[in-house]
C-alpha cells in the first residue's frame, strides 16, 4: 500500500507545483496594485529622515529608482523581474530583496516550526485529557486554561513574559535570537538559541494551542461514540489502546486540516511577536519595510511568503492523503 | 448440558433527562453451546441493548441495574474492568451491523484483525498477519494475501462483512453475538452471510446469539428465538413451535404481519394495532395489554405485570392466558386504524416456513 503510493504522490506534486504559477501571479498582481493605493513612498521618507531634500533631489531619487515612470510600466517591469526570479533592490537598507529575506527566513521557520509544534503537541495533549475526562476536573480546568491563552492577546502575553521570566526571575533572555556580543560555537550557540527561543515561540504558541485543544477534544468526543470504536472494544482493547490508536488517530485528520489553513495566518503572527522579542525574523522586517514605505522590499517580502504557504499547503495536502487513506491524490 | 450464557433478570436503563428509559427490564434467557439463539424484535424493543450489555458495552448515560450474566457459570457483571477485557473479543465476540463504520477507516483490515488476535495471543506480529489472511480464507474472501492490506473502504459491503467475520473469529470464541449481521446488506449478500455463519458454527461449534428483526432471518438461521417486546422477553421457544403455534398475542401479531402469501391481491396488510408504548412511561401491567385483543376487559393484564413462565417443554411466555392451546393468526382481529406496521416491507417481503 505504502509503496504503490510513491507514484501517486510524485503525480500529484508534479499537478500541483504547475498550479503555483498562476496563483503566485494573481497574488504578485495585487500586491502590487494594493501598495500603489498607499500613500507616499520610499522617497518621501528618505527625504524626511534626510531632513533637508528639495523637490528636485526627491525628483531625482524618483528617477533613480523608477519611480516616475507610469504605472503599467513599473508593473510590467515588476513583473518581468518576478518571472525571472528576482526581487528587486531595497534602496533603504541597501541590498537585494532576495538577500534580505534569506537572511531573515532562518529565523522565521525556526520561530514558526517551534510555535506550531508546540501548539500541536500540547494541543494534542490537552485535547485528549479533555475529551478522555470530559466533564470531569480536568477537561473544566484545561478549558479554562485554553480560554485564557486565547482571549489574551499575543503582545501582550509576551510582554508579561518578559516582565515575569526574563525580568523578574531572569531565567530566560528577553530579546533576539542570540547573546550579543557572545562568540559560542556548537553545541552552546544551540543551546543559546534554544534559550532565545522558548518565550516568542511560547507567545506565539497560545493562540493556536486553544484552537487545536478544542478541535481535538471535540474530534475526540465525536469519535469516541462511533461504532469502529465499539468495535475496538468488543475486541477487548484497553481505554488507553483505544483513546491513542483508535479515537486520537482519526482525530490528527481535522487537525491536518486547521493546521494548513493556519499555516499562512501564523506568518502575520510571526509581525507582532517578532517586534515584541526583536526577533530578526521576517515578520519584523516587514513590518519595518512598511514604515519604511520600501516596497520593493515589501512585496518580495510578500511574494515569497506566498510561495511558502502554497507550497507549505501542498505538503500537508500529501501528509493528509499519508494519514487518511481515503483521500486520493 | 450446562448453559453457554444464561441471562438473568437484566435491567438496563437509560437514565436520560426526560426520564428513566427501561430499555430491558428482567430479561432471562439461556444459550446452550453450539446453538443459535435468535433474539427478535422491532427497532427500540431492547435487542440490541440487551446484546450490549453482555460485553459490557453499554456507554452512558445507560447503565446495568440488576441482573446476572452468566457466561460458563462466571457472571460478567462481576468481572473487573481487565477481566471483562480478556473476554471481549476472546471468548465472545460480536459483528455489528454496520462493517463500514465498525471498521477503523485509516487502518488495513489486516491491521485491525491483528490487533483482535494480539490483545489476546503472545503472537508476533508476522505470525499474526499469517493468522489473519487464514481467517480471510476461511470466511471466504478471494486473494486473502492482497485483502489482508487493503483499508475498509476499498472492500464492497458483503466483503466488509465476512472480514468483520474474520475478525471476529480471531481468538476462535466460544459464543458469537450478532447484531443484526445481514440488515445492511442486500439480500442475496444477506443469504451468503448467513450461509457462511451457520457453516462457521458447524465447524467451531461457538453458540451464536442473532439479533434480528427479519423474521425470515430467525426461521432460516436459528435454532430457538426469543421475542423482544419494550424492554422484556415475552415469548421463547424451539424456531419450530414459535413459527407454528405461537402463544403470545404479539408473537402471533408479527408473524401474521409476515405470513401475506395466503393474502388476496388488494387486501390491506395484517398490522397490530396501535403503538409500542414508551419505554419513559411503561404502563403498570402488561406492555402489549394495550393493543391486546384478548386483554379487553381484563384487569389483570392491565395491572400486573405477566410473569413468564413455561406453557411447554422448552416454551416460556409472559402472558395471563392460560389455555396452551394453539392459536390462529391475527389476521381476523387485527383491524382498526393502527399506526404503521410492525416489521419493515423487506422481512414481510420473505416466506416465513
Amino acid at each position: 500500500m505504502t509503496r504503490n503510493r510513491i507514484p501517486a504522490v510524485a503525480r500529484f506534486l508534479r499537478r500541483r507545483i504547475w498550479q503555483v504559477v498562476p496563483v503566485v501571479f494573481g497574488i504578485a498582481l495585487l500586491n502590487f496594485l494594493i501598495l500603489q493605493l498607499a500613500p507616499g513612498d520610499v522617497v518621501d521618507v528618505l527625504a524626511g529622515e534626510a531632513g533637508a531634500a528639495t523637490p528636485e533631489y526627491m525628483a531625482q531619487l524618483r528617477a533613480s529608482f523608477g519611480l516616475d515612470r507610469p504605472l503599467p510600466v513599473q508593473l510590467a517591469y515588476y513583473l518581468k523581474n518576478t518571472a525571472m526570479l528576482d526581487l528587486g533592490f531595497s534602496f533603504r537598507q541597501n541590498m537585494p530583496v532576495l538577500q534580505l529575506i534569506l537572511e531573515r527566513l532562518p529565523a522565521t521557520l525556526l520561530l514558526m516550526i517551534a510555535a506550531m509544534g508546540c501548539a500541536v503537541v500540547s494541543g494534542v495533549v490537552l485535547g485528549v485529557i479533555s475529551a478522555r475526562f470530559v466533564h470531569r476536573a480536568a477537561d473544566r480546568a484545561v478549558s479554562v486554561f485554553v480560554l485564557v491563552t486565547y482571549a489574551l492577546p499575543t503582545f501582550w502575553l509576551g510582554l508579561m513574559a518578559i516582565v515575569l521570566f526574563s525580568a523578574r526571575l531572569g531565567w530566560l533572555p528577553s530579546s533576539g535570537m542570540t547573546d550579543i556580543g557572545a562568540d559560542l560555537g556548537g553545541f552552546e550557540y544551540l543551546w543559546d538559541v534554544a534559550r532565545h527561543t522558548v518565550l516568542p515561540a511560547l507567545s506565539l504558541a497560545t493562540f493556536y494551542l486553544a484552537v487545536y485543544t478544542k478541535l481535538v477534544r471535540t474530534a475526540m468526543l465525536e469519535y469516541f461514540g462511533a461504532d469502529f470504536i465499539r468495535t475496538a472494544r468488543a475486541k477487548g482493547a484497553t481505554e488507553t489502546r483505544i483513546t491513542l490508536f483508535h479515537a486520537l488517530r482519526n482525530a490528527l485528520l481535522p487537525l491536518m486540516t486547521m493546521l494548513g489553513l493556519q499555516l499562512g495566518s501564523i506568518l502575520s503572527g510571526a509581525v507582532l511577536v517578532e517586534s515584541v522579542f526583536s526577533w530578526p525574523g521576517l515578520g519584523r522586517l516587514a513590518f519595518e519595510s512598511i514604515l519604511a514605505r520600501d516596497f520593493n522590499l515589501l512585496l518580495g517580502i510578500l511574494l515569497f511568503s506566498s510561495v511558502m504557504v502554497t507550497i507549505l499547503n501542498i505538503f500537508v495536502d500529501v501528509v493528509y492523503a499519508v494519514l487518511d487513506p481515503r483521500i486520493e491524490l | 448440558m450446562a448453559d453457554l450464557l444464561a441471562i438473568q433478570g437484566l435491567r438496563t436503563w437509560f437514565h436520560t433527562r426526560a426520564g428513566v428509559a427501561r430499555a430491558v427490564n428482567d430479561v432471562s434467557f439461556a444459550i446452550q453451546p453450539g446453538e443459535t439463539l435468535a433474539l427478535v424484535g422491532e427497532s427500540g424493543s431492547g435487542k440490541s441493548v440487551t446484546a450490549y450489555s453482555i460485553l459490557r458495552l453499554i456507554n452512558e448515560p445507560g447503565r446495568i441495574e440488576a441482573g446476572k450474566i452468566l457466561f460458563n457459570g462466571t457472571d460478567l457483571l462481576k468481572l473487573d474492568d481487565k477481566g471483562i477485557r480478556s473476554i471481549r473479543g476472546d471468548r465472545v465476540a460480536m459483528i455489528f451491523q454496520e462493517p463500514l463504520s465498525a471498521f477503523n477507516p485509516v487502518q488495513t483490515v489486516g491491521a485491525q484483525i491483528v490487533e483482535a488476535i494480539r490483545l489476546h495471543r503472545r503472537i508476533g506480529r508476522r505470525a499474526a498477519y499469517h493468522r489473519a489472511m487464514e481467517l480471510l480464507e476461511q470466511v471466504g474472501i478471494p486473494s486473502p494475501a492482497k485483502r489482508v492490506h487493503e483499508f475498509p473502504h476499498r472492500l464492497s459491503g458483503g466483503m466488509r462483512q465476512r472480514a468483520m467475520i474474520a475478525l471476529a473469529l480471531a481468538c476462535e470464541p466460544d459464543l458469537l453475538i450478532a447484531d443484526e449481521p445481514t440488515t445492511a446488506l442486500d439480500v442475496t449478500t444477506q443469504a451468503q452471510i448467513l450461509k457462511l455463519l451457520k457453516s462457521l458454527q458447524a465447524e467451531n461449534g461457538m453458540g451464536l446469539l442473532l439479533i434480528t428483526h427479519d423474521l425470515g432471518v430467525v426461521a432460516e438461521t436459528a435454532d430457538r428465538a426469543a421475542v423482544m417486546y419494550a424492554g422484556r422477553v415475552v415469548e421463547e421457544g424451539l424456531v419450530a413451535t414459535l413459527f407454528t403455534r405461537p402463544f403470545h398475542p404479539y408473537t402471533a401479531g408479527l408473524l401474521a404481519s409476515v405470513s401475506i402469501d395466503d393474502l388476496p391481491p388488494g387486501a390491506r396488510l395484517p398490522e397490530i394495532p396501535g403503538t409500542v408504548p414508551s419505554l419513559l412511561v411503561m404502563p403498570r401491567g402488561c406492555a402489549f395489554a394495550e393493543r391486546c385483543p384478548y386483554a379487553a376487559g381484563t384487569d389483570g393484564c392491565l395491572d400486573h405485570a405477566p410473569a413468564f413462565l413455561p406453557v411447554a417443554d422448552d416454551h416460556r411466555v409472559a402472558c395471563f392466558r392460560t389455555p396452551p392451546t394453539p392459536r390462529p393468526p391475527l389476521h381476523a382481529e387485527a383491524t382498526g386504524e393502527a399506526a404503521g406496521a410492525l416489521l419493515p416491507l423487506d422481512a414481510a417481503a420473505r416466506v416465513v416456513a
